[in-house]
């Protein structure tokens, strides 16, 4: 399902002495089965454009088409369940929002509102338990039983099992320890790449948003900076130090390297792996 | 939702009414809920009214503003108004449905009172809105001093209360963002009948009193680590100073108590 802002811009509180702008002018478009990521500095609007994704905040002026609906602004938005279940948004800390008395019914709270029966949303939570890498037997625990990681990732399979064609990502790895951060991270790529899941995914994390993302769309002061791929994005590193972002650690190390070496590498290499390779081409030139 | 409540909300600017001593604020409220009692007909009303729109350009908040918060509380308003209307027996009848008869003393009355419960959220509110809470209850600490001899625990009280105020925009953002979330999920607060729309606050209950509590643990422990030991031997960092403006503001009150005392019917 495609998702395409235009001109978007949303201010908080509007019409209060409390208003403040908080995103302006923003058009992107995120294509179906692809991974894009939103990244910026604290407070440069990210979290409020996931908003709109999925018509939490409707937009003060612009409008966004969400696959065949277009939502306006000014205009009144009935019926908005089916967004909601097509996007499927994890917020920052999804631990906050657990609430029932045991896992099971909790993962099954998303697919009920939905109209799922109560049989097929227990499959669907089996289904997203072990998703998310717990065992079966916590489905019958209370959420406020687990550790912190755990109840991340029962709120992570919460939303897993709306079974939505979106999946909206804000931070969902903060304060994870690194383990779990991959494990989690390559589970969505995994659903991204076999189930053709759209993802996007909203980071500080430089070196997560060049490994996974298909697309990068840059956030400054509520404004889109910049959009491109990853390769485009990071071979510019100025344009992101301008915007106070950092370029990711093998970026950087390669960028040192070329140096010494006189001469840039073939391209632009966003893993460690990627780096690995390419400097091993140039095993028979110095030695 | 939430940015519509101004109660608890503090607006900063330099008006007179924001520079007042919070004590000299407090007395005037306090005086103020009572005197809007001796009101009791249209010239009565009329003063009130005046001197509360008074205050509130004093105050440089906007009157727009401060209605729009009104909308929160316009239903318990109605309610009484309704209250009076109906049940109300004096004077004229003007109409009368079925088993339903409306006197005119009951649509008066009914004025009347919701007159004062308006004029009494407006007041109060400009109270929070003109001071910080911190202010208002360094206020509270200060005038209920003298209970401290009859060993009322008038400081703890006070920081109770500052914290209270403190952590009231922190759990209406909160309650925004779990509410988002359950959204998110489906959920589904503003629609259904009243047994389902109860039912939905369920879910954001919960995490709220959930993290509340992790909170105010937190908060515990930071306060002991940062060595409080209650407010014996506490000195204070923001001193209050009682002047001209205030004894004026006083000495107003008292002018308008007694032109209320004597226009009263």
């Amino acid at each position: 399902m495609d998702i395409k802002l235009q001109d978007v811009e949303y201010r908080y509180a509007a019409g209060t002495p409390f208003e403040r702008p908080a995103i302006a002018d923003v058009s992107f478009h995120i294509p179906s089965g692809q991974y894009v990521a939103i990244i910026g500095h604290t407070g440069s609007g990210k979290s409020t454009v996931l908003q709109h994704l999925n018509v939490l905040l409707k937009p003060l002026k612009g409008e966004i088409e969400i696959g065949s609906r277009t939502i306006a602004a000014g205009r009144k938005e009935k019926n908005l369940k089916e967004i909601r279940r097509r996007v499927g948004i994890v917020f920052q800390f999804p631990e906050h929002q657990l609430f029932e008395e045991t896992v099971e019914k909790d993962i099954c709270f998303g697919p009920m509102n939905f109209g799922v029966t109560e049989n097929d949303a227990k499959k669907r939570a089996l289904e997203a338990v072990r998703l998310v890498g717990l065992p079966e037997d916590i489905l019958k625990k209370s959420p406020f039983d687990l550790s912190g990681g755990q109840m991340r990732r029962v709120a992570i399979a919460g939303v897993l099992a709306m079974k939505p064609d979106v999946l909206v990502l804000d931070e969902p790895t903060a304060g994870l320890d690194p383990r779990g951060r991959q494990d989690i991270m390559n589970m969505f790529t995994g659903l991204q790449k076999t189930n053709g899941l759209t993802c996007v995914l909203v980071t500080h994390s430089m070196e997560d948003a060049a490994r996974y993302a298909d697309k990068i769309v840059i956030m400054h002061k509520g404004r889109v900076h910049r959009t491109g791929t990853p390769r485009d994005i990071f071979r510019d590193a100025d344009s992101l130090t301008s915007v106070g972002l950092d370029i990711p650690e093998t970026v950087r190390f390669q960028q040192l390297f070329e140096k010494r070496l006189g001469r840039p590498l073939e391209k632009v290499c966003l893993t460690p792996e990627e780096l690995a390779a390419e400097i091993g081409k140039l095993r028979g030139e110095i030695s | 939702m939430m940015e519509k409540i101004i109660f608890g909300r503090y607006l900063p600017s330099d008006s007179v009414v924001h520079q007042m001593d919070p004590r000299a604020k407090l007395l005037f409220i306090f005086i103020f809920v009572g005197i809007v009692f001796l009101a009791n007909n249209v010239v009565t009303y009329a003063l009130l009214g005046a001197f509360t729109f008074l205050i509130v350009f004093l105050s440089k908040v906007k009157l727009r503003f401060l209605i729009g918060g009104l909308k929160p509380v316009l239903l318990l308003v109605l309610f009484t108004f309704f209250l009076h209307v109906f049940f109300t027996k004096e004077g004229d009848v003007l109409t009368q449905f079925g088993f339903l008869t409306i006197y005119k003393g009951g649509v008066i009355k009914g004025i009347f009172i919701s007159l004062r419960f308006l004029l009494l959220i407006f007041v109060t509110s400009l109270l929070t809105l003109t001071t910080p809470p911190i202010s208002v209850t360094d206020g509270i600490e200060s005038l209920f001093g003298p209970l401290k001899k009859i060993k009322v625990p008038v400081h703890e009280l006070a920081l109770m209360m500052s914290i209270s105020l403190r952590f009231i925009p922190t759990l209406l953002d909160e309650t925004d963002k779990i509410m988002k979330a359950q959204m998110a999920r489906g959920a589904d607060f503003s629609s259904g009948s009243i047994s389902d729309r109860v039912k939905a606050i369920i879910p954001l209950l919960i995490p709220l009193f959930v993290s509340a509590f992790k909170r105010a643990e937190e908060l515990a422990v930071a306060m002991e680590a940062r060595g409080y030991k209650g407010g014996e031997g506490r000195t204070k960092y923001r001193i209050l100073r009682w002047s001209m403006r205030d004894t004026m503001a006083m000495l107003f009150l008292v002018v308008l108590s007694a032109a209320l005392f004597i226009l009263r019917s």
